[in-house]
């Protein structure tokens, strides 16, 4: 039988006829999560069903538009099919193409939030393994009052300890699958219900990946919201490769903690490196701060191919499939611990240690698959520490020469750029390169994000990306920088200290550099970004692969950023709050902001919170390399509360914008509470999802998007200084939509008083006042009920 | 290489494939057919070279001669001020493509519907994807690149031909083109 804290049914009866007479508002809850006592009142959306926010989402979609940008005209996902969907044409089932990019949109937030989400299940059942089902979920001792925002807001639940999560994780598998079926063929049809249910997945990802993160937080003693997280080593030049070396790959901490714990127990901590790649990497940091971050996850066949991990452990994730053959190649012993992750190995599970360890070692198998994180850490190490000394020996290297007799074959077809996703001009740098000169080729590294595309295509069989790595030895021997690690949620004191200041407009903004790291121009961008928006004092917010890049570059004294900024949730901080899942405390941050700051009731109340968080709290996300289904689904999240999200150009093969018409006004009118009236409050923000082309007119954007009907005028008049300002400098203009976002001339930044006083009277621009913003409905829901 | 695959190997679209453009006369009969034609420059403009200049400026030259009205993206904006040129509307390219695609939009100038989007200078798969995007959304309108890589989405475009060739292309359109009402923006 389950324990009652673990399963949990609800029934509500509104009204019914029965032979008893009438029955209204009836509940009836069996097996309540721990926290029964939590006295806030309930909103009227608890664990909300797919339609449950159609309405906002409808409110919020008939603003921001989706504008689809096809990324093949065909569908195949059915015997029908090909259907060809070219402009009007309908499939075989009639659906539409609008429809059918929505569709795929869905698709791909389904797979993003099932992948949080299972990844949620695997460590909250790893949690309950090792801390116990009644282990208290604590993201920051007292420092933290609202320990789970986004379960509050979404489940209308108050999670005690890590049982409790359990309940949560249910109530996300149930709408996952809802989601997915969703998307078979002959279901929905409209394309603004398949981007409502793309919301719904959003959100719904955001509570697998809160889920995930509170539950490894609590289960294993990570920094617990603390600015002052460690500083820890980041980069292929930090490795020590006198010792055995171990590589993680993935997002799934428990085999790297593994690791970690048997080279405690054992005494051999100092004799072993342990490092990562992507996100698990930065989670093996904050369980232990000796562990080192290679790079993001483009940094896997260059960081294997040098030949320096001496055993390579992958857990799921962002791997490359083919991680398995370029081990091989290596003559790397490979450890698969995931069970969606198998890649063909056999199951040595139920084996002892011994046994594998010793299969491995002796070349009888290139890799195993070991379903028990504490075997497979003691197996890499036992493994690293035996094949390591006679591996030094293998570590390649290519020399000048050796790269110059490997391009003498290129025949200059271009073959290999046509294949590669930023269009480098590999053959350039091949043509130098036969003639001594490796500059060219080895200048390719610093935007190559290492994907081996123009392997796969040249039919000389040159292995153009280990050539341009080893053209970029020097440069990669130096890459030797500091992070700070994922310090996870935000603490309340923060929140009450910076929201006055964020939701007047005061804070110009919160900006999120998040996300994967296919970036069309280096990762050097993103770092820049983030610096620019730091001393400008917005509170820059980072995670995952894009955490690493901004560590990836020094100013003129050799700081990176971690080291020049602080960690504080504050205006000019740097916040690394974690891995993938810890996204979760970004969103988190702004729900909390309505919340600890505005006393808002966020127990199964999303819509008045997103509408809050939409019209006040000045947030953009910007997920510059943004490759993964992944970060599709954290956008959506982003979305449904109303946050705008910003790409790189990559970004537009996710296939659909959503952006605002500045130019109809009819569309930027809110309901002013104080007055009772409609107001137009200016086109803030325009957009809520948008590619941007370069850094430059993202950082424009960017400072653009922070903008909130809520602003008061001394926070508009300092975004719009930095709006100005940027657009000044990057693309040499003061942007000619001024006069929609001045709603009085206390607006008007001080220093800009002419210039912008000339503007308005060349336009019809009049005074107008500044509401108390609220896109929902005037005939309110019904006032919430207590429970 | 054929002479109409996509740039980018694996960008393949469907059925529905750009004409590839073979002389300049056929860009230069499609650009003097359009009565509300907008020319939007990507910010790649500003740094290919095309013998002694730049694309930005073979494109300012037709913005110029047939006051085709500009729309900057990237931050390409900034070298078109440098050139002289200060009457570029600004914005991202998935935002101008939204807006083109809408019958009801009157252009970057105010004067009608644009019936012909002239495209330059974005990155590729940026371009493929709004070129996407106008096909299937934008069906009373035309769509033509001036790259010099093959874009299947538009209704024309070059094939993917070298500089040399292109140059040639874009000195015939923009010189013939600009024999007639040279105007100062
Ligand atoms: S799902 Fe519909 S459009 Fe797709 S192949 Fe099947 S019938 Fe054709
Ligand atoms: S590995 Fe680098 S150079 Fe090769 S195709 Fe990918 S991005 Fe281009
Ligand atoms: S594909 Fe190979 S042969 Fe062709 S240009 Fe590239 S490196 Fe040279």
């Amino acid at each position: 039988m389950l324990p009652l804290t673990e399963k949990k049914i609800a029934l509500t009866i509104k009204e019914m006829e029965s032979g008893l007479g009438r029955i209204r508002d009836l509940s009836i809850s069996i097996g309540k999560l721990s926290a029964a006592d939590w006295t806030e009142p309930e909103g009227p959306t608890p664990y909300p069903s797919l339609t449950a926010l159609r309405t906002w989402d409808r409110t919020l979609l008939s603003r921001y538009q989706p504008f689809y940008m096809p990324f093949c005209d065909l569908c195949c996902l059915c015997t029908y099919g090909k259907c060809d969907l070219t402009g009007t044409k309908k499939g075989a089932c009639g659906i539409t193409m609008p429809a059918q990019q929505s569709r795929t949109v869905l698709l791909s937030a389904c797979i993003g939030a099932a992948t949080h989400t299972s990844h949620a299940r695997e460590l909250v059942t790893y949690a309950i393994k090792k801390a116990g089902r009644d282990c208290p979920i604590n993201p920051g001792g007292n420092a933290i009052g609202v320990e789970a925002p986004i379960i509050r807001l979404v489940c209308g639940e108050k999670p005690e300890i890590l049982a409790d999560l359990e309940t949560v994780l249910d109530y996300c598998e149930s709408q996952i699958t809802a989601l997915l079926a969703v998307t078979h063929t002959g279901q929905e049809g409209d394309p603004l219900d398949f981007e409502s249910k793309v919301l719904h997945a959003g959100m719904i990802d955001h509570v697998g990946m809160e889920v995930a993160d509170l539950a490894q937080i609590s289960a294993l003693g990570y920094p617990k919201a603390d600015p002052d997280a460690p500083l820890v080593a980041l980069g292929m030049g930090t490795v020590d490769t006198t010792k055995p070396v171990i590589l993680v790959i993935g997002h799934n901490v428990p085999p790297s903690v593994a690791i970690i714990d048997y080279l405690h127990n054992e005494n051999l901590s100092d004799h072993v490196e342990v490092t990562g790649i992507c996100c698990t990497s930065i989670d093996a940091t904050r369980y232990s701060p000796r562990a080192k971050i290679i790079g993001p996850m483009s940094w896997q066949l260059r960081y294997i191919r040098s030949g320096i991990p001496d055993v390579i452990v992958v857990d799921e994730q962002c791997i490359r499939t083919d991680a398995l053959a370029e081990a091989e190649a290596i003559h790397a012993p490979f450890i698969a611990t995931s069970e969606k992750n198998c890649l063909g190995l056999p199951d040595r599970t139920n084996d002892t240690a011994d046994a594998i360890v010793t299969d491995l070692v002796g070349g009888k198998l290139a890799g195993v698959l070991i379903l028990d994180p504490e075997k497979a850490g003691e197996v890499a190490v036992r493994v690293a520490r035996t094949v390591a000394p006679a591996r030094k020996n293998v570590r390649a290297s290519t020399d000048p020469a050796t790269i110059r007799e490997q391009v003498t074959a290129c025949t200059q077809c271009r073959l290999c750029q046509r294949a590669c996703p930023n269009d480098l001009k590999i053959p350039q740098g091949m043509k130098a390169a036969g003639a001594g000169e490796l500059s060219l080729l080895a200048g390719l590294y610093e935007t190559c994000v290492g994907c081996g595309r123009c392997e796969q295509a040249c039919t000389k069989k040159i292995p153009v990306h280990s050539l341009i790595v080893a053209a970029a030895a020097e440069r990669i021997k130096n890459e030797k920088f500091v992070i700070r690690t994922g310090r996870g949620a935000i603490q309340d004191i923060e929140i009450r200290n910076v929201g006055g200041p964020i939701v007047l407009g005061e804070i110009p903004g919160v900006i999120g550099f998040v996300g994967c790291a296919n970036y069309a121009n280096g990762g050097k961008e993103v770092a820049e970004m983030s610096v620019e928006f730091a001393k400008r004092r917005y509170i820059v917010c980072t995670s995952g692969c894009t955490a690493m890049s901004i560590g990836m570059y020094r100013d003129e004294e050799g700081k990176t950023p971690y080291e020049q900024f602080p960690g504080s949730f504050s205006a000019g901080g740097i916040v690394n709050v974690g891995s993938c899942v810890a996204n979760a405390h970004i969103a988190g941050a702004t729900i909390k902001i309505a919340s600890v700051f505005a006393r808002r009731n966020l127990r199964g109340n999303y819509a008045e919170i997103a509408d809050y968080v939409h019209n006040r709290v000045g947030a953009v996300g910007v997920a510059w390399g943004a490759m993964s289904q992944k970060a599709a689904a954290i956008a959506a999240g982003f979305w449904r509360l109303g946050i705008p999200v910003v790409v790189g150009p990559h970004g537009t093969k996710y296939r659909r914008m959503l952006l605002g018409r500045a130019d109809h006004d009819a569309d930027w009118y809110v309901h002013d509470q104080r007055t009772g009236e409609d107001v137009y409050a200016g086109p803030a923000p325009e957009h809520l999802f948008v590619a941007a082309e370069t850094k430059e007119e993202a950082m424009v954007l960017v400072a653009k998007l922070c903008m909130r009907p809520n602003d008061t005028t001394r926070g508009r008049a300092m975004k719009l200084t930095h709006y100005i300002d940027l657009s000044q400098r990057n693309l040499g203009t003061i942007p000619d939509d001024i006069p929609r976002y001045v709603r009085t001339t206390a607006d008007i930044p001080v220093t800009l008083k002419g210039e912008i006083t000339r503007i308005l009277a060349q336009s019809d621009w009049k005074e107008r006042p500044i509401p108390d913003p609220t896109l929902l409905s005037r005939d309110k829901p019904s006032p919430p009920k207590e429970r | 290489m054929p002479a109409a695959d996509p740039w980018q190997t694996a960008e393949i679209a469907g059925p529905k494939k750009a004409s590839v453009i073979t002389k300049p006369a056929m860009a230069q009969a499609v650009i003097h057919r359009a009565q509300h034609p907008v020319l939007i420059i990507g910010h790649y403009a500003a740094t290919i070279d095309i013998g002694e200049r730049k694309l930005v400026d073979y494109l300012l030259d037709l913005a110029r001669a047939h006051a085709i009205p500009v729309i900057a993206t990237g931050h390409v904006n900034r070298t078109l001020k440098e050139r002289g040129y200060t009457g570029a509307v600004i914005m991202p390219a998935v935002e101008a493509g939204h807006r083109i695609a809408d019958p009801c939009w009157n252009g970057p100038d105010g004067k009608g519907p644009c019936d012909l989007a002239i495209i330059a200078g974005l990155p590729y798969p940026m371009e493929w994807t709004l070129l996407s995007g106008l096909k299937h959304f934008a069906p009373y309108m035309k769509t033509i690149t001036l790259d010099n890589t093959y874009q299947p989405n538009a209704n024309w475009s070059f094939a993917n031909i070298p500089v040399k060739e292109w140059q040639e292309n874009l000195e015939a359109i923009t010189v013939t083109i600009g024999t007639e009402g040279q105007t100062d923006v």
